[in-house]
């Protein structure tokens, strides 16, 4: 290695944390893409398609963890709804990949098959603009934005708080589940999209656009960092936390909740739409499946096996908890469901500020 | 050499038809083998003949115990095989051949049996015999033996029902005036076939008279007044009914939660496991106590109550103790244990649904008309989730641990401070919310599916019940739960079941907008 | 200070260094004698366990008496199983572990619909071998993939044409029912027209959809016993999904509606789902397969024999009452054609195991010697005809003369003249 980069590395060094995300950036923009574009397969340091797949998996899923944070870890709101707002990024962005299908499908007519079959003639008022690349992205973070924003409003001026907060953000997941799972709907009833076939006029499965996929969800999800870390450290962060431990407090200080609240709510339910919409692409289908009530706990689970009130946790109980996912179900199916279980009691009995507050404590008692 | 067989037989069914009639070999034979409109026949005889000495091999190729090798008929009893002509025991030939019954036959098989129990000495089995006849499309050749029957018949209701079926038969006579009479007649009738013959009729090559016609216009629309009321009280029968059924698995709810702020996500795991409860109860009836099987749901009450009550004890000494006042925290890790326990179950007893079957007394159901059935099931668990509050009820204010309960709910310290021991009554309460819950595990075996799901089918619902209906509220949860159930299945008539349960969801979140607290606030300020 | 562009180059530069010098470090090429691998994506959790497990079970049946017999080709098969758990992305996920990880010859998977739309794109791409052995909507044809459950016209036509026999009850009215997704909706698409060309028009068909988990069916009920009494003889066909079954039909029971007043057909309830029903009031409900239990024939006997002492030797739940059912059969006849197939082709390379599939015949356990299609992918299969015994098997009531060939593009769907019966090339 030549030694004329020694002082610009030594620079970078020196702050830890421009540090961090220059190493993540490299880490995803370069090394990755070449050891799983140029590196031959076969290759001990080569990096498998599925490998990339799964990898790019977890990184939309580490943003909603984010978003889960900002609003649970920071602000003390458990919502049990990210997975609608994920969703509906998702298809937003579905939406537009699948007008980009074209004729290409089953019927080769310019609607989609599941209009096809349902015997409509043109595409809906809702559809209208979702030809458009830049309409769709629009979507992706509004659609989520504006029912955040309104649910929000409504439930938070009622003061509706803690467990009541949790409870009706679930029926309402529940309710749009059910409203997608209707083929009338017009989104693909219970199958919803799939089978895309390009992004932007490129063919979407080719191992460069996967590795595209994953750079940009690597790089997205380093700025929703950064952008989190501002708030955090910000007055605005600030008054979140005091939202979380004392909201009366807060009130009798003279801020309105209300307002931080809505706030921090809806950036969060509008990061999980842009990972969503990052998702999607990437595993080639969304249905109302992601609605689930289970997935949306999942997500909680992540942030509480991360550490809650960290940025860095949320990331890393995603990866974990996807990671083991992932290799449960491949080597024992029948123990993922105690692992997971397990996973959830053990992490709130005995991790209380998760791994990186173990972390913490542990470096504390070494030191 | 069997179609020659058959013919012969055919022969002596002509020769001995219309003597004093006994069914013969041959009538079996021809009863049991050969295609389904030659034994369609011989049937339409058999009933012609009006022999009652027919009915026992009749229910016998009901009950699909017949079986045929070669020319001879055998009965498959329980526990013995008899030669049908000779009554002796005998061996089943390797040979020997089910008779398959498709529903055609099946129904023909009913009414026949039905025809020829119309004049058994016991009232209940002509009351039975007289509505069977009335549900099976009554033909022609059951008229002579209705109209006799008619004749004879000394109870008032069986009259009316063998009236019913007469008049049905003739609506589609010869004579006019036989038409019209008929026509009159069923006017007063509630009963859903005897709707559909006359809306027949008026179908194209049905009724041309125009007299008739009018007349049978007129009785339509004097049985659908009446059968519109029926439909009407359906309605809010089967909304009391889901009511009841979502008061059962939120009660349980109510406990732990209302009184205790605990969210307990595996409360639907807790009614899973009443459910299998009751199942390895049922099963233990069916295996060693068949005769007592009836009463299985009686035990299975309290197995199910003290199972569940005690898991749900362990749960509360070993993790939900650590989290009080951490609602939060609760939901989480109780969502974890409902996994724990759903996997549990798969690996003990399949992924796969498990089969509980009602007790005979809970099968069928009372019809009040054609279009209003109260099934037995349904009526059991309205009474049932109704006994189970009541005792809650009272277990709550009249009981010296209820008071307990109650005084560690408001002020945990300051109970603590006279000598209540929280810690065991909060295991109380824990266990009485889960055992309740493993009663409308109970219930719910009896109305739907028992297999590892169960719970999550019902864990929404069940909060949302508990949210509209107030916190530490039970008044509140009844009124949630019944309301809901009504709304629920009012909307589902208009706006079909899917849009229903949306618009029922949409409804809770905008009612908890306006109302915070649920239906039963309590009252004054309170500040967290 | 340089640009970091340079600086990113000479990473690529070091990166591609090390990636060529490990590169001699290849695995040695796979030997011919090395086991096959085949793998097997049928969800072991979530909501669809309760149908896929038994799948999952009878295709290592099915591959450890092929591998007790010689194996393929003197070689052994590996069965490779994952769990996609119910959730439709983790089998697309799975899918790319089996195709590129595992690199197995074939997969035997899926149940609904959506779960084999998601692993399409992936068996796409990826070239691998799919076959699915459950009834379906049709309207799909892909290389890639064998179809061995009926299409729309090998069961819900034959039924309708049943239900409307004189055997059949002469039924003249339908409500079609069924759970709200894609299957229901196109098969009741599909019923519509055909019936509306048979004469039966608008206002004689009643089209009702349930939620997915629907527990209540007092309302529906109501509704069918409301609509069979304004006119002649009604008949339901239900498309009802998985465990609401249980609930319909006892709800059915009680509600005192008899099969021989409203007989219901049903197109997803077979010997597995009525498991966890007391069938003694459903006696005479119908179900339309292409395999029953119930069938007596050598092979089918053989087979159901090997299962019982196959699940009692595994300790399988449900080991006490062994079933076998249609998807059973069609993965157990589907493993066998894929063996006969790669013998044939000489080779597991997908597409000459495709090429060599085509044409396959197999002695199955529905009594009939069965063929793949020369063209189209499907199974020439028998329609039967049960009815419900009181011991939860079927009476076969009706047979169709002989295997029938499938129809993926339904005739009776508008557009669907101009398909090919083939998959389309590329």
């Amino acid at each position: 290695m030549s030694t004329q980069y020694q002082p610009f590395l030594l620079r970078m060094l020196g702050n830890s944390r421009w540090t961090g995300y220059a190493i993540s950036v490299i880490f995803l923009c370069i090394l990755i893409p070449v050891l799983n574009l140029v590196v031959p397969e076969g290759s001990l340091l080569h990096v498998s398609n599925y490998t990339v797949s799964i990898g790019g998996k977890i990184l939309c899923y580490a943003m909603v963890a984010l978003a889960m944070d900002l609003i649970w870890g920071y602000t003390g709101i458990l919502s049990l709804g990210h997975g609608l707002f994920f969703a509906l990024g998702g298809y937003a962005c579905g939406m537009y990949l699948m007008r980009q299908v074209g004729v290409d499908g089953v019927y080769h007519s310019n609607l989609p098959d599941f209009m096809v079959f349902l015997d409509w003639k043109t595409y809906p008022w809702y559809w209208t603009g979702t030809e458009h690349f830049l309409v769709a992205m629009l979507l992706v973070v509004a659609v989520p934005g504006i029912l955040a924003f309104v649910f929000g409003w409504f439930a938070f001026r009622s003061r509706i708080k803690g467990v009541y907060f949790s409870i009706i953000t679930q029926a309402l997941t529940y309710a749009f589940m059910l409203f997608f799972f209707r083929n009338e709907t017009g989104f693909g009833g219970n199958n919803g999209f799939t089978d895309f076939k390009r992004l932007l006029g490129i063919p979407i499965a080719t191992p460069e656009m996967r590795m595209f996929l994953f750079a940009l969800s690597g790089l997205t999800l380093l700025l929703m960092l950064w952008m989190s870390r501002c708030i955090v450290d910000s007055k605005f962060g600030r008054v979140l936390t005091a939202i979380r431990d004392a909201e009366s407090r807060v009130m009798f200080s003279g801020y309105n909740p209300l307002h931080y609240k809505l706030a921090i709510w809806t950036l969060s339910a509008m990061m999980c739409g842009v990972a969503g919409a990052l998702y999607v692409p990437q595993v080639g289908i969304i249905n109302p499946g992601e609605m689930s009530t289970a997935n949306s706990i999942e997500i909680a689970i992540w942030v509480a096996v991360g550490g809650r009130g960290t940025l860095i946790g949320p990331l890393l109980g995603a990866a974990f908890v996807t990671g083991m996912k992932s290799w449960f179900t491949a080597t024992f199916p029948e123990y993922w469901l105690y692992f997971l279980g397990l996973l959830f009691i053990v992490a709130t009995l005995y991790l209380p500020d998760g791994v990186m507050g173990l972390a913490k404590k542990l470096k504390g008692k070494l030191l | 050499m069997k179609i020659a067989k058959i013919i012969v037989a055919l022969v002596l069914a002509w020769l001995f038809a219309g003597t004093a009639y006994a069914l013969t070999a041959a009538d079996r034979m021809l009863l049991s083998a050969g295609d389904n409109d030659q034994r369609i026949a011989s049937i339409a005889k058999v009933v012609a003949a009006g022999d009652a000495s027919a009915v026992p091999f009749l229910k016998s190729l009901l009950d699909d115990s017949v079986k045929v090798a070669g020319s001879k008929v055998f009965i498959a009893g329980a526990d013995a095989v008899t030669d049908a002509a000779t009554g002796v025991r005998v061996e089943l030939p390797v040979n020997a051949a089910d008779v398959v019954n498709n529903n055609r036959m099946r129904s023909e098989l009913v009414s026949a049996i039905a025809a020829l129990e119309l004049q058994s000495p016991d009232v209940a089995i002509r009351m039975q015999a007289a509505q069977a006849l009335r549900q099976s499309d009554a033909g022609d050749s059951t008229l002579t033996l209705v109209k006799n029957a008619e004749k004879t018949e000394q109870n008032s209701k069986v009259k009316s029902v063998l009236g019913e079926i007469r008049a049905g038969i003739e609506l589609s006579g010869p004579d006019q005036a036989t038409r019209l009479n008929a026509a009159q007649e069923l006017g007063g009738s509630t009963s859903a076939q005897m709707r559909q013959l006359l809306v027949i009729r008026l179908q194209p090559g049905g009724e041309t008279d125009p007299q008739v016609k009018q007349l049978i216009t007129s009785s339509l629309r004097a049985m659908d007044a009446r059968l519109a009321y029926y439909e009407q009280a359906g309605i809010v029968f089967t909304g009391l009914s889901l009511g009841s059924v979502l008061l059962l698995a939120a009660l349980g709810l109510a406990i732990t939660y209302g009184l205790m702020g605990v969210i307990n996500m595996a409360h639907g795991e807790m009614m899973m496991l009443g459910a299998y409860a009751t199942y390895l109860v049922e099963n233990f009836f069916r295996n060693y106590l068949p005769e007592w099987f009836d009463a299985y749901v009686l035990v299975a009450i309290p197995v199910a109550f003290i199972l569940t009550a005690i898991i749900g004890m362990i749960l509360e000494r070993t993790v939900i103790r650590h989290l009080y006042g951490r609602p939060l925290e609760t939901l989480l890790a109780t969502w974890g244990i409902g996994l724990i326990l759903m996997q549990l179950v798969r690996t003990v007893f399949g992924a796969q649904n498990v089969q509980v079957e009602n007790p005979g007394w809970m099968s069928g159901g009372i019809e009040l008309a054609a279009n209003l059935v109260l099934p037995y099931n349904r009526l059991a668990i309205i009474v049932f989730s109704l006994t189970v509050l009541l005792l809650v009820w009272t277990l709550l204010n009249k009981t010296r641990l209820g008071l307990f309960v109650r005084a560690v709910t408001q002020n945990r310290s300051m109970a603590g401070c006279v000598g209540v021991n929280t810690a065991r009554i909060d295991a109380w309460a824990f266990g009485l919310g889960s055992g309740v819950a493993g009663l409308a595990g109970v219930a719910l075996a009896q109305i739907g599916n028992v297999g590892p799901d169960l719970g999550k089918t019902y864990i929404v619902d069940s909060f949302m019940v508990v949210v509209l209906g107030g916190v530490g509220q039970l008044a509140g949860t009844v009124y949630a739960a019944l309301g809901l159930g009504l709304v629920n299945k009012f909307l589902e008539g208009y706006a079909g079941a899917v849009l229903a349960k949306i618009i029922v969801l949409v409804i809770i979140i905008i009612f908890i907008q306006k109302r915070p607290q649920g239906i039963f606030a309590l009252k004054g300020r309170s500040v967290d | 200070m340089k640009s970091p562009h340079s600086f990113i180059k000479s990473m690529t530069v070091i990166a591609t260094a090390v990636a060529i010098m490990s590169g001699s470090l290849t695995a040695l090429a796979a030997e011919d004698k090395e086991p096959i691998k085949v793998g097997i994506l049928h969800s072991l959790s979530g909501t669809m366990a309760i149908s896929e497990t038994a799948l999952k079970d009878m295709a290592l049946m099915t591959i450890e008496d092929i591998n007790k017999h010689g194996g393929v080709m003197g070689r052994q098969l590996e069965p490779v199983v994952v769990d996609p758990a119910s959730n439709w992305p983790l089998f697309a996920e799975k899918a790319r572990q089996l195709l590129s990880k595992d690199k197995v010859a074939v997969t035997f998977g899926c149940w609904t619909s959506v779960s084999r739309k998601s692993v399409l794109p992936v068996y796409k791409e990826l070239d691998g071998l799919l076959f699915y052995p459950v009834q379906y909507e049709g309207e799909e044809l892909e290389k890639n993939v064998f179809y061995t459950g009926a299409a729309p016209n090998q069961q819900a036509i034959p039924a309708v044409e049943y239900l409307m026999s004189k055997d059949g009850g002469s039924a003249k009215r339908f409500v079609l029912l069924g759970t709200d997704y894609v299957y229901p909706r196109t098969t009741n698409k599909i019923l519509r027209a055909y019936l509306n060309k048979h004469g039966v028009s608008d206002a004689d068909i009643m089209e009702e959809y349930t939620p997915f988990g629907q527990s209540d069916y007092q309302t529906i009920i109501a509704k069918i016993k409301k609509f069979s009494a304004e006119g002649k003889k009604t008949a339901v066909i239900s498309t009802i999904n998985g465990d609401s079954n249980v609930p319909f039909y006892k709800e059915l029971g009680n509600q005192g509606l008899k099969a021989t007043d409203v007989p219901v057909m049903a197109f997803s309830v077979g010997e597995e789902e009525l498991r966890g029903v007391d069938t003694k009031p459903l006696v005479g409900e119908l179900a339309a397969w292409n395999y029953f239990m119930s069938q007596s024939n050598p092979v089918n006997n053989a087979w159901k024999k090997e299962w019982a002492a196959y699940a009692k030797a595994k300790h399988l739940p449900g080991a006490d009452k062994p079933l076998t059912n249609d998807p059973m059969e069609a993965t157990y006849v589907g493993i066998h054609m894929w063996k006969q197939a790669v013998e044939k082709a000489g080779t597991t390379d997908v597409d000459k195991v495709i090429g060599a599939m085509g044409g396959q015949t197999f002695k199955a356990p529905d009594g009939y010697t069965i063929e793949m299609d020369a063209k189209n992918h499907h199974l020439h299969k028998p329609v039967l005809i049960g009815e419900v015994k009181a011991d939860g098997q079927f009476n076969v009531v009706w047979k169709s003369t002989g295997p029938i060939k499938a129809q993926p593009w339904s005739p009776y769907i508008v557009g669907n003249d101009k398909k090919k019966d083939q998959p389309e090339a590329k």
